[in-house]
This record gives structure tokens, C-alpha cells and sequence, in this order.
């Protein structure tokens, strides 16, 4: 018996204990907003290779688009996964129904919709905090913060009247998550409105302290939003897909407190040779370092669960890319403390080496583990047997991790030389390059990661084309 | 509580007894490896803090055994870097321009140092190497707006044209068209006179037209051939080399609106030294007088 009969097993009697309409709607809209992502992340990839197609209109610059791809990518498409498959995880690990039923669920899913419709539309009007991944103005900011308040209730509701003894590993990640992000959403955009009726408002904080709070939250949104909440999908979805029990129940432990103990500490590794106090840098730069172990213990716990059900990985779509998605996740995790010690972020900093680290994070990390999940959640979801086809799931694999190598080596190259090129001095002690001749020397790596982009989109498009078709139980043609 | 500890006889190991939704838990040790690891990166950091910058107070803070400071490190590293330009630096700035050409160091420092400067202040406009772009002519052709000798060339960089430097250059072309000095045709042959001096009249009556409309009109400014006027910065007309574009649309726009390009000054910028070298760069791109 395969973990997906399984499931189709049990669905019978879950169909009137569990949420699951809202769980589907959910998974709609990630492939959604995953698709509408990776497409502006495409496009600003084309910007920066031929700047025409900023086509002189002030809505479709590279300076709008690009806060439009960060929150798309971030928060449309990994968000809207995450409250999908926390209700869908949080449901069924408790035996229960969510708190709040479906009203509540209905608003906490739609609401954050609403928020991203807003802020997005937002951006291209020009309406923008400047701070980085928090960019909505002070309306939408409110907005959120009465969701994410309701979902954080909703989510330990559900906890507080399980009927399982204890709190599976999975929903200790889940409520990290979300109440981490609550705290970091709210210090973070505390501003004063210029006008009750007016869009713009002023940040509490001012200068370093600005840039502190900035870099705190941000590299908290990396941690929490972008680490934490996707442990609990790989912890829920890995074991299950594998049909394998848990690795380590120790390290889960000793990994998860030390995670968010550290992480916590690490934002300055954003700040390093700036105006921030050298002894904030140097602390930023320790708990990053002693972030690489506790990062790994999650690596560690997904891939060895796996033991006993290795050859699972030749036909189940949904563990080949949680797995892959589990060894990205140890890359960039290894890449991050590299590159936080400071003579390295000499280097890296401001270059495309960050752009490189960000995506083997956000495409091999996030975006995988999401689409392990969608490949196992859609036909449970809808009660098919299996995939509409695996063949074409296997297609989507593999061009889609040769997107992620051809993006993340061409940043590589590309950050390095641009590095290199700035700090190199001629034997008479002048710079030997000029900014603009950087630029011209990243052109072509700039194309090559554009061409990754592409393939990580036609990847994506292939896989809503099979999901749809597996939602719709469609039978596979033959030889697939 | 339903507690059913399992041997799984894949790793051996037994289970925590719990169970959610089918998925079980080993009870595997912490892997020792991965315990050392994680100790040896504690123990890195607390050397960390001991030797530098690490625990805040409330004033100051403990600036670890080693006394290490980034920003001191910076400003040596910036005076060293000063130290070794500074012999140079000094004879340049007392040399004359034209001692700095005729020495061979010198002129080799200078076009170095101008290069650096060049890529970093003037490429934005004059496009690396100075070969010019559609509003910012070309540095490195045998043909100057204002002089292309070695004074002229200083003169420029250092007060600008049309800048807001009380010695920078001036002249300004009329707006024929906008302030209604010329007929819209008046324009037009005027364009074909122009462009016949370069033998490229499209129209030969309308050029002979313009003939007139010039002579009386931009002569006294580009001279009876059009071959331009230094002192005013007139371009000459009929040498093809345009700033904004030899077509027709282009010339008829520049004759009715003006252009009156602007050039920074940069003497309140730069260093005279940089200044100067500047000037040997340009003058060495191709066209120095
Ligand atoms: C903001 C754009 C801009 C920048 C920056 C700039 N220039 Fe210019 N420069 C111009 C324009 C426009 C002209 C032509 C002015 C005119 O039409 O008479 C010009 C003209 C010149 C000329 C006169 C050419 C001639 O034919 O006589 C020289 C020499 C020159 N620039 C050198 C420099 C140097 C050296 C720098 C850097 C220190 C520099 N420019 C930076 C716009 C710029
Ligand atoms: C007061 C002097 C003056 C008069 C009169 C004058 N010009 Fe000019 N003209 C200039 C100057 C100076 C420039 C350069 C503007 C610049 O560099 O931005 C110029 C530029 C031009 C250009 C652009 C050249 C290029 O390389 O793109 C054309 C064409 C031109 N003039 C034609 C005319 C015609 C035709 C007339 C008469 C109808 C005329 N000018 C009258 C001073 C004059
Ligand atoms: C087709 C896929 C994608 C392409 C082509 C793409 C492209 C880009 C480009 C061109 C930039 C701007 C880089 C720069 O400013 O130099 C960028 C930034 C960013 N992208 Fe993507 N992206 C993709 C997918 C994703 C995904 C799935 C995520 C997150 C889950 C993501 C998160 C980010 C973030 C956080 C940044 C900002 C990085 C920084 O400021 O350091 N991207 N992306
Ligand atoms: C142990 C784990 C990690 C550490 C220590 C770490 C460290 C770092 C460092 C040093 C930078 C560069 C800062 C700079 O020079 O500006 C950085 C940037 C970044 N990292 Fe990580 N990283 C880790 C894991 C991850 C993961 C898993 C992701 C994504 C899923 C991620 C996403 C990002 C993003 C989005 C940025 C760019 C921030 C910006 O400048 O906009 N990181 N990280």
C-alpha cells in the first residue's frame, strides 16, 4: 500500500472532521501566485540583461517590478502554501477540526489575499516603505496584522483541543512561524500615518537603530517565514511520502530550539561593514556560524528519513523534489555562514554572489519543497490514486533543477568577478576597473540566469497543466 | 496515552511510541558528528568575542584582546594607499601640461590615473574611452567643439560648459522655431542647406533657398562654409561628425528648439592634480592638438 492509497483510505472518514475546501482553494492559489512570481522574476532577470524592457513607463521599471517579484515569490506564493498546508497539517495531526471552523479559515486565507492584492497594486503605483520585504504602507500593514492575529489563534486553537497526546515536530515549526512573523510584521512597520486618508507614514525607528530593526526583521522573515514554516511542510510531507518514521525525534528537538535561538541573533550579518557598532557586526557574525549545525540537524532529519525508502525516489514525484529541495536547503545553509564571516561578506556583499544565495534558498529550498507538497497534497486532496502523470512530473524535475543550476552558477561566477573586479588595483595603486565596466562584464551571466528563470517557469507551467488534470481525474494516456 | 514503542528493523532504532496521522518517530541518538560540530562552531565564537569587538556595555564596549578595529584598518589602509600616490600626485600638480606630456613617467601616470578618473566621472555622459553618444560628442576624434590643445581642453574640464560656474563657457544658439524667428519652411531650407554641405541635400532647390536663410541667420555663428567657430563653440556643419544626429528630423529639431548642451564643471570636484590628468587622458584618445 502506497502512502497515497493510504490517504485516499482515510479520506472517507476525514471528509466531515477536516477543512478541506479552503485547504484546496489554498493549493489553487499557490500554483497561482507561484506562476505570476517566477514570471516577474523573469521579466526583472530581462531588465537587468536589456534594460528596454523597463519600456520607459514609471509602473514597469525594475524598481517597482522587483519588490512585486520578492513579495509574490515570498508571500503570495510561499505564503499562501504555508497557511494551506498548516491547516492541512495542524488538522491532521491533531484529529481535529480547525478552530473557528470555516468562517474563520475562509477569512484568514482570503484576508491574506486581500493584503497581497494590495500591496502588489500598491507597488507598481509607487506606494513603498523602502524597507525591504516589508514594503506595504502602514493601511496594508494594519490589515495583515488583524489575519495573521486570527491565524495565530486559530492555529493554537486547533493545538489546544487536539485529540493526539502530543504536539507533532511539524506544528512546533508551523507555530514558530507564525509567532515569530507576528512579532517581527508588527515591530517592524511601526510607523506614524502622515494622514489618516494619505498613504505614506513615517518609520518609528531612525538611522542605524533604523537599520538594525530592518536587518532583524528581515533576516527573521529568511528564518521564520522562509526556514521555519517550510520545516513543518518537509516535516509533515517527507515522512509521510516516504512512509518512513521520523529520523531522529532528539534531533528534532535539540535542532528546533537551537534554530530559533540563533536565528534570532543574526540579522547584523546584513550590516557588516556599516555604521552599526563593530561589536554588533562581529555578534551577528558568531551567530551565524553556530546557525550552520542547528540548520543541518533539519537537513539531516529529512534525508534520513529516507532510509529504508530510497527507491522510492525513482517514482514518487513528491519526495524527489522534497528531497532535493532538503539538499539545497544544507547548500544554502552551509553558503549563509560562509558568507557571514566578514572577510568573505567583504567580498559577497552588494554583489550577485547574495542574488545566488537568495535563489538556491528560494528556488531549490522554498519552491521545491512547496511543489513536494503539491504533488502529494493535489490527488489526496481530490481523492485520486495517483498523479495525472508522473512522467510529466519527472519532466518538470529535471528542467527545473537545471534552471536552478544555470541561475544560481551564472550569480556565482557573476558575483565573484564583480567582486573582484571592484577591488582590483592597478601596480600604480589606481582602481583598475569602472563601475559601469562591471556591469558590462555581468552581462552575459545575467542572460544565462535568465535563461534558468525561464526553464523554472516553463517547469512550474507543466506542473499546473498535470495538477489540473490530476485535480480533474483525468485518466494518464497510456506509457506515462 | 496510546504509547507503542516499536523496533524499526530498517535502522534498529525504537520509536518514541507516538504517532500522528501514520507518521512515527525514531528515538535515534543526536548523530556525533554533528554534536562535535556544533560545539566546535561554540567554541569558535566564544574565541570570537574574546579577541575582538564583542559583549556591549552601557557606554562602551569590550574591545576584545587583539584591540582590532575595523574602521582604524580602513583609514590605514586609505593612507597607505595615499602615501603611494602621493610622490607622483605632487609632481603632477607642479608640472606644467605640457612637461607632464613630454614625460615619458609622468605622461604614463597621468594617462593611468585619467583613465580611472574618466570611467569613474565623465564615461556616464562621454561613454568609455570617450567615444561619444547621441547629445555628448566624442573625445577621441580630431574634432573639437572649443579646442582640443591642451589649455582649451583643461579650460572645459575645469569650468564647464554652460554650467553654473561663473567661468564656465557659454553661447547659446536661438530657438528659431520656438521663438518664432523662422518660418516652419524658412527651417526647412535652412536643413537642406545644411545638409548639402555635406552632400546630402534631399531637396536642391529648397537647399538653394536655404543658402540664403543661412547666410543671413547662422553664418555670423558657424561661418560662411559652416565650418563652426571655436570661440563659440559652433560645431562645424559640414564634416558628417554629428552631436545630435546628422537625418533631417534631427537637424530641423535642433534648428527650431536649440540644444545648448551642458557640461559640468568639475574644478570644485577634483583635484587639480586629477584635473590634470584628466586633460592628458583626453588629449591622448586620439585627436589632441
Ligand atoms: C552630464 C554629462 C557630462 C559629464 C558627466 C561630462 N561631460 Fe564633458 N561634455 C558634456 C557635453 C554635453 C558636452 C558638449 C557641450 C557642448 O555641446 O558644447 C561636453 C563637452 C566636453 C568637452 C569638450 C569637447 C569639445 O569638442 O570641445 C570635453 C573636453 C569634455 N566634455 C570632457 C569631459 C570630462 C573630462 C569629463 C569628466 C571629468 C566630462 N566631460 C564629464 C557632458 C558631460
Ligand atoms: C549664436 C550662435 C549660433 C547661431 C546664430 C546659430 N547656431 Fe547653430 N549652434 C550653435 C552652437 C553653440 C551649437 C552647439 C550646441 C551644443 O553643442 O549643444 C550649435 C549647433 C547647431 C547644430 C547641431 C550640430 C550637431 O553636431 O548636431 C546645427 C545643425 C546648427 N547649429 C544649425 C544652425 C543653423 C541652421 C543656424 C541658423 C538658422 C544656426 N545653427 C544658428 C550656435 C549658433
Ligand atoms: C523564475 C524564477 C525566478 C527568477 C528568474 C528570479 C529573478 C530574480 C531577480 C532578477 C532578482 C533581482 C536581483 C537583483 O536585484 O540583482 C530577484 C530577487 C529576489 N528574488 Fe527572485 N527569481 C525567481 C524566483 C524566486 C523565488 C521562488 C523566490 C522566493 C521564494 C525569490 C526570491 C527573491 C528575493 C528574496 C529577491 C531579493 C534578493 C535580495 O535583495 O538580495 N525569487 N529574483
Ligand atoms: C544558516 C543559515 C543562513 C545564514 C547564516 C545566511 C546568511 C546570509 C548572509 C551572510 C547573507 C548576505 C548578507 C549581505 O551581505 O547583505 C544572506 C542573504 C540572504 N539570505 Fe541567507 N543565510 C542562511 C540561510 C538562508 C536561507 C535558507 C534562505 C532562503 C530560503 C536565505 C535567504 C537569504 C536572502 C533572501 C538574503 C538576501 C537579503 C537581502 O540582501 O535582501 N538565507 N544570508
Amino acid at each position: 500500500m502506497t502512502a497515497t492509497t493510504m490517504a485516499v483510505g482515510a479520506r472517507s472518514e476525514s471528509r466531515e472532521l477536516y477543512l478541506e475546501d479552503v485547504v484546496r482553494v489554498s493549493m489553487v492559489l499557490t500554483v497561482f501566485w507561484g506562476i505570476a512570481a517566477f514570471a516577474v522574476g523573469l521579466l526583472i532577470a530581462l531588465q537587468l540583461a536589456f534594460p528596454v524592457l523597463n519600456f520607459d513607463l514609471e509602473w514597469t521599471t525594475f524598481g517597482r517590478l522587483r519588490p512585486l517579484h520578492t513579495s509574490a515569490a515570498i508571500f503570495a506564493f510561499g505564503g499562501t502554501a504555508l497557511i494551506g498546508s498548516s491547516f492541512h497539517v495542524v488538522q491532521r495531526t491533531c484529529r481535529a477540526q480547525l478552530f473557528g471552523g470555516e468562517p474563520v479559515a475562509w477569512f484568514i486565507l482570503m484576508g491574506y489575499q486581500l493584503f497581497i492584492v494590495v500591496a502588489a497594486t500598491g507597488y507598481l503605483l509607487g506606494i513603498t516603505q523602502s524597507r525591504e520585504y516589508a514594503e506595504p504602507e502602514w493601511y496594508a500593514d494594519l490589515w495583515l496584522t488583524l489575519v495573521w492575529v486570527v491565524y495565530l489563534v486559530a492555529f493554537v486553537g486547533t493545538l489546544v483541543k487536539r485529540e493526539e497526546p502530543h504536539i507533532y515536530v511539524a506544528n512546533w515549526f508551523f507555530l514558530a512561524f507564525i509567532l515569530t512573523v507576528a512579532l517581527l510584521h508588527v515591530v517592524n512597520n511601526l510607523a506614524m500615518p502622515v494622514s489618516v486618508f494619505g498613504t505614506k507614514s513615517y518609520s518609528a525607528f531612525a538611522g542605524v537603530q533604523d537599520a538594525l530593526t530592518q536587518w532583524w526583521y528581515a533576516h527573521n522573515a529568511v528564518g521564520f517565514f522562509l526556514t521555519a514554516g517550510f520545516l513543518g511542510m518537509m516535516y509533515y510531507f517527507i515522512p509521510k511520502a516516504a512512509g518512513r518514521p521520523v529520523y531522529s525525534y532528539r534531533l528534532s528537538i535539540v535542532h528546533f530550539w537551537s534554530l530559533i535561538f540563533l536565528y534570532i541573533w543574526a540579522g547584523p550579518h546584513h550590516l557588516h561593514y556599516t555604521a552599526l557598532p563593530e561589536w554588533a557586526q562581529m555578534l551577528g557574525m558568531a551567530f551565524s556560524i553556530m546557525l550552520w549545525m542547528p540548520s543541518w540537524g533539519g537537513m539531516i532529519n529529512g534525508l534520513m528519513t529516507l532510509s529504508g525508502a530510497w527507491d522510492k525516489l525513482r517514482t514518487d514525484a513528491s519526495l524527489r523534489f522534497s528531497v532535493t529541495a532538503v539538499a539545497f536547503y544544507g547548500m544554502s545553509t552551509f553558503e549563509g555562514p560562509v558568507m557571514s564571516i566578514r572577510p568573505v561578506n567583504a567580498l559577497s556583499h552588494y554583489t550577485d554572489w547574495t542574488i545566488g544565495h537568495v535563489h538556491s534558498g528560494a528556488l531549490g529550498w522554498v519552491a521545491f519543497i512547496v511543489f513536494g507538497m503539491l504533488y502529494h497534497i493535489v490527488p489526496v486532496l481530490w481523492g485520486r490514486k495517483d498523479l495525472y502523470s508522473r512522467r510529466l512530473a519527472e519532466v518538470h524535475f529535471w528542467i527545473s533543477t537545471i534552471g536552478i543550476v544555470l541561475y544560481i552558477t551564472a550569480m556565482w561566477v557573476s558575483g565573484i568577478m564583480q567582486g573582484l573586479m571592484w577591488r582590483a588595483y592597478d601596480e600604480l595603486g589606481f582602481l583598475q576597473y569602472s563601475f559601469v565596466e562591471t556591469v558590462q562584464a555581468m552581462h552575459p551571466f545575467y542572460v544565462i540566469r535568465a535563461m534558468g528563470g525561464a526553464l523554472f517557469l516553463i517547469g512550474a507551467l507543466v506542473m499546473a497543466y498535470n495538477l489540473w488534470r490530476t485535480a480533474r481525474g483525468d485518466a494518464a494516456p497510456a506509457r506515462v | 496515552m496510546p504509547t507503542k514503542i516499536e523496533k524499526d528493523s530498517v535502522t534498529g532504532q525504537n520509536t518514541t511510541g507516538h504517532e500522528w496521522d501514520g507518521i512515527k518517530e525514531l528515538n535515534t541518538p543526536l548523530p556525533t558528528w554533528w554534536l562535535y560540530v556544533l560545539y566546535a562552531t561554540v567554541l569558535w565564537s566564544i574565541g570570537q568575542f574574546v579577541l575582538y569587538p564583542s559583549i556591549p556595555g552601557v557606554r562602551t564596549y569590550f574591545s576584545g584582546v587583539l584591540g582590532y578595529s575595523a574602521r582604524e584598518e580602513l583609514v590605514q589602509k586609505m593612507q597607505a594607499a595615499a602615501d603611494q600616490k602621493a610622490p607622483f600626485l605632487d609632481r603632477i600638480r607642479q608640472a606644467s601640461l605640457a612637461d607632464i606630456r613630454k614625460t615619458p613617467e609622468l605622461l604614463g601616470y597621468a594617462v593611468a590615473g585619467g583613465r580611472v578618473a574618466f570611467a569613474e566621472n565623465c564615461a556616464g555622459c562621454h561613454q568609455s574611452g570617450g567615444a561619444g553618444a547621441k547629445g555628448y560628442p566624442s573625445l577621441a576624434d580630431d574634432e573639437w567643439l572649443w579646442g582640443g590643445n591642451l589649455a582649451e581642453i583643461e579650460r572645459t574640464i575645469r569650468y564647464g560648459i554652460r554650467s553654473a560656474h561663473p567661468d564656465s563657457r557659454t553661447s547659446l544658439m536661438p530657438r528659431f522655431g520656438l521663438d518664432g524667428v523662422l518660418e516652419r519652411d524658412k527651417i526647412d531650407d535652412a536643413a537642406e542647406f545644411v545638409l548639402s554641405l555635406s552632400n546630402r541635400a534631399t531637396n536642391a532647390d529648397a537647399a538653394k533657398r536655404g543658402a540664403t536663410v543661412y547666410a543671413e541667420n547662422c553664418a555670423a555663428c558657424h561661418g560662411n562654409a559652416g565650418a563652426g567657430q571655436r570661440e563659440l563653440g559652433a560645431p562645424n556643419l559640414a564634416d558628417g561628425i554629428w552631436i545630435y544626429g546628422g537625418d533631417k528630423a534631427s537637424i530641423v529639431k535642433v534648428i527650431a528648439e536649440s540644444r545648448n548642451g551642458v557640461m559640468p564643471a568639475w574644478t570644485d570636484r577634483l583635484d587639480p592634480a586629477v584635473i590634470k590628468m584628466l586633460t592628458v587622458y583626453v588629449h591622448a584618445l586620439g585627436g589632441g592638438e
